[in-house]
């Protein structure tokens, strides 16, 4: 059961990356989007994500209740050390969730859509930055749970050149991953061209912040290129997401099938990841003085991992028919049989 | 402010926001599935309306519901690690299948909210159902949770150390049954209550009557059963209580000094340095009674318990008393409620009739913020009961009350804006909704 559980939770953190991220994505597209072509976008990403977004947030969800079920002092030591970065992330959770409902809800459309809007975008950019923070932060190894002093326990951990940059370089892939689904929801031929620059001009920043990334690290000391290259399970998924780039780019322009290219950009952020964390296994949190907390060694009891291990088998039995039928059923909400979106005109 | 107060004064904030986001997510799905049924039955076009009006604002209330409780879910460990370290793998029973409830909620909405003539009309009525359903279970598993806290289970504390863990036994606790029940029927007779109360000031305003009386109907119907159903309920948390917090009993019965035939206590402003009740009517064997099933029966008083474990007397008391004096507030108005649907038709539309459930709109949400003022607050100086001290559980890290204020004002903000949206969506229904007969249905049109 320790395989399972440990599964799930980086299956979990994975798909919140991918969905969630595309979801953050859509926030960090419509900031990119001129005031002209605005609306379209937001009305394309909103019959897009509008029935699956919650669903796409659940991920975090279980990823933390596995984390303090299943690896209680890993929860304990990133709740204490991270606090700060956690309490601005869940900022912008509140506020994004809430105005990206608002938003659509708000019986009347008036003024208010901008505070909306506003809030929805801004939040989209904050949100990813700060879980790129983390995830720079658990590697970094910078936490350090016996630190004297205030700055070194709760500040230093988290405030490096390091996580910034995978932060910047999350909030780049979460807008990739956006756009590429989004052209698979375009109605027109002229929208469809301009998600398909957008999406070439993601790429290219997401590069430009991958290369900030490895400045960082050697900034800081860190060996991130052995980290990746240092194996070969490393070397083949950075292989593996090179090729799988080149292939998404030769298909954008000709094929118009939907899946494609959000399969292959959710495969490309997947190895990218892996190669990353492969050279950490089964490390989670690298800490201040050398040591780690790792996975294998942080675990529950047997019985305690027993249980989530089937609860979370059971449920997945529940949960992934339910949610592969509606991310079907929601496929092209845009065109045109769909339900006119309600709300009224009020001048 | 300390940072100790700071950190279970967030804690309280939280959980008391969230739970009126959570009552609203459990109870309003029942509510539009019987409007939807309706429409799908009679095709009368109001129930249609009704319930899409209604998920309008169920939209609202659950994202509102699930920030604050992934907020909830991070909190625990940012408020509380020592406590999550220990209770993590012990209590995470209810967790781990909350989460396939939440999804599975998750996922319904979806279909739901998005699925209106999309699917088939009864595929999407059970969507529906499902969000009910799967919002009721979420409920009842994290009661369990709270349940565990007050009636630790599954495990054995030895020097210190928590061994033998089970969590399948730590999930079914002494305090889980009594305290799902209780909180279960106070989620429907608080968003009844609630929901009743609002279409009642429409329906006083004479505003859409087809559709404000359709709507009151059923939002009365599920509250008044409820609220007929939880002075039983309250009753059985008592005396589980009594049984197993006898300490809690004490503080929120403000009964000081241990006796037989003890009397209960009501109103009264509690003097904890002189030990005794100011004020209060008492009447005599009562608690004795209530709390245990007989009047001669020795009630164990606070000075039975050592003074550091004593909990504070004067909030649970008071809340405690505000708590039964709304249930029986409640009580008489579902019992006027049944009577006019019995005997008196013509009560169903008289001003006085609607002004009760007006008057009542609060009184649910209020009873409930009460009851788990009077649980945690009772519970105290315990996190885990007997076993962690609130205070060895709470985050080293300094300046807690900076997070404080700043939720403070955050859920100030939001639940301002809640308000604001409904208020709006409120004032929108006789321009989307009121159709005169015979016109087709509109489809509102975009702005
Ligand atoms: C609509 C809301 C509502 C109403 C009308 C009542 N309650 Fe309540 N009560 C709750 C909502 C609630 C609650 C918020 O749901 C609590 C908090 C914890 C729990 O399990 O339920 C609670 C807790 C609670 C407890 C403590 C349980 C524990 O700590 O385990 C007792 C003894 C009672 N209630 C008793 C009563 C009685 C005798 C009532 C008589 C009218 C009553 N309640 C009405
Ligand atoms: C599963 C459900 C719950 C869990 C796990 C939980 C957990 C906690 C924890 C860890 C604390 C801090 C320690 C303490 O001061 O006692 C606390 C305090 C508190 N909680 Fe709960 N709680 C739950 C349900 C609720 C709900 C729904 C409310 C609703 C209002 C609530 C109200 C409070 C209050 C008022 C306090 C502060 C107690 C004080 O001032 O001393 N709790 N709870
Ligand atoms: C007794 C107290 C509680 C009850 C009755 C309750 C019930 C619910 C319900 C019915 C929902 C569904 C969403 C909604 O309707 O808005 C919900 C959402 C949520 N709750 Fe609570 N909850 C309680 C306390 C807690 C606590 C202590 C936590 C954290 C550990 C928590 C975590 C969550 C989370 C993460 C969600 C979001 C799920 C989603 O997106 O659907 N809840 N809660």
């Amino acid at each position: 059961m320790d395989y399972v559980v440990i599964t799930f939770l980086y299956l979990a953190i994975l798909l919140y990356l991918l969905l969630g991220g595309a979801d953050f994505g859509a926030g960090i597209i419509e900031l990119f989007t001129s005031r002209k072509n605005r609306r379209v976008t937001h009305e394309t990403l909103y019959q897009a994500i509008g029935p699956i977004w919650e669903a796409n947030h659940m991920w975090l969800i279980i990823a933390i209740v596995i984390l303090f079920v299943g690896f209680p002092r890993v929860y304990s030591v990133m709740s204490v050390s991270l606090h700060i970065p956690l309490l601005l992330l869940l900022l912008g959770i509140i506020a994004r969730g809430t105005a990206f409902v608002f938003r659509h809800y708000d019986a009347v459309h008036d003024r208010m859509q901008g505070i909306y809007a506003t809030i929805f975008v801004y939040s989209s950019l904050v949100t990813p930055l700060f879980i790129g923070i983390l995830a720079g932060s658990a590697l970094a190894g910078y936490v350090d749970p016996a630190a004297p002093d205030f700055l070194s326990a709760y500040v230093w951990s988290w405030m490096h050149w390091f996580g910034v940059a995978v932060g910047v370089f999350t909030v780049a892939l979460c807008g990739y991953l956006a756009s590429v689904y989004t052209i698979g929801e375009a109605t027109t031929e002229a929208d469809r061209q301009r998600f398909i620059r957008k999406t070439r001009l993601l790429t290219i920043m997401a590069f430009a912040a991958g290369a900030l990334v490895f400045v960082a690290a050697y900034y800081e000391g860190l060996p991130l290129l052995t980290w990746i290259f240092g194996n070969p399970v490393g070397i083949a998924a950075i292989g593996l997401a090179t090729i799988s780039l080149g292939l998404l780019w030769y298909v954008l322009g000709r094929d118009s099938r939907t899946w494609l290219p959000r399969v292959l950009a959710g495969f490309q952020v997947t190895m990218i990841l892996l190669a990353v964390g492969y050279a950490h296994f089964p490390d989670f949190i690298r800490l201040r003085n050398g040591e780690h907390l790792s996975l294998f060694e942080q675990l529950a009891p047997a019985k305690t991992i027993a249980a989530l291990g089937w609860a979370l088998l059971l449920g997945s039995l529940f949960i992934l028919p339910a949610l592969g039928y509606l991310y079907y059923s929601f496929q092209h909400v845009s065109r045109p049989q769909s339900a006119a979106p309600e709300a009224a005109p009020v001048p | 402010m300390d940072d100790f107060l700071a950190a279970r004064s967030q804690m309280a904030l939280s959980l008391g926001f969230h739970i009126i986001f959570s009552c609203i997510g459990m109870v309003m799905p029942f509510f539009m599935a019987v409007a939807h049924y309706y429409w799908l039955r009679t095709q009368d076009v109001t129930y249609k309306n009704v319930t899409r009006a209604w998920s309008k604002g169920v939209a609202i209330f659950f994202a509102t519901g699930a920030v604050s409780g992934t907020v909830l879910s991070f909190e625990l460990g940012l408020l509380w690690p020592k406590f999550m370290e220990h209770a993590g793998p012990i209590f995470g029973m209810p967790f781990s299948l909350e989460g396939t409830a939440f999804f599975i909620e998750a996922i319904a909405l979806g279909f739901f909210l998005y699925g209106w003539d999309r699917f088939n009309p009864w595929f999407h009525w059970f969507t529906g159902v499902v969000v009910g359903v799967s919002g009721l279970a979420s409920g009842i598993l994290v009661v369990a949770a709270n349940a565990w806290m007050n009636s630790p289970a599954g495990f054995d504390y030895v020097n210190g150390q928590y061994l033998n863990i089970d969590p399948i036994a730590a999930m079914f606790n002494d305090a889980w049954l009594s305290q799902a029940l209780h909180m279960t029927l106070a989620a429907f007779a608080a968003t009844g209550f609630a929901v009743a109360g609002v279409h009642a000031l429409m329906l006083r305003r004479g505003r859409n009557l087809a559709f404000h009386t359709r709507a009151f109907r059923i939002a009365a119907a599920f509250g008044a059963v409820a609220a007929l159903l939880q002075p039983l309920s309250g009753d059985f948390s008592a005396k589980d209580v009594a049984r197993r917090q006898p300490a809690k009993l004490a503080a929120m019965e403000a009964h000081f000094h241990t006796e037989k035939s003890a009397s209960l206590v009501l109103g009264g402003l509690p003097n904890e340095d002189k030990q005794r009740v100011d004020y209060a009517l008492k009447i005599p064997g009562m608690l004795s009674f209530l709390a245990h099933g007989n009047f001669e029966q020795e009630v164990t008083g606070l000075d039975r318990i050592a003074p550091e474990n004593r909990p504070p007397v004067v909030v649970p008391h008071i809340a405690f008393q505000l708590m039964v004096g709304l249930g029986t507030l409640m009580m008489g108005i579902a019992a006027v409620y049944f009577l006019a649907l019995w005997r008196k038709k013509q009560w169903l539309t008289s001003r006085w009739l609607l002004g009760l459930f007006v008057a009542a709109t609060p009184a649910g949400f209020i009873a409930v913020e009460a009851g788990w003022t009077v649980t945690e607050v009772g519970r105290q100086p315990w996190i885990i009961n007997g076993v962690m001290r609130t205070a060895d559980a709470v985050t080293p890290m300094p300046g807690i009350a900076y997070s404080f204020y700043l939720f403070t004002a955050v859920y100030l903000s939001l639940s301002l804006v809640v308000i604001f949206l409904l208020y709006r969506q409120i004032r929108m229904v006789p321009e989307l909704y009121d159709v005169p007969a015979g016109t087709p249905e509109p489809e509102p049109a975009h702005a």
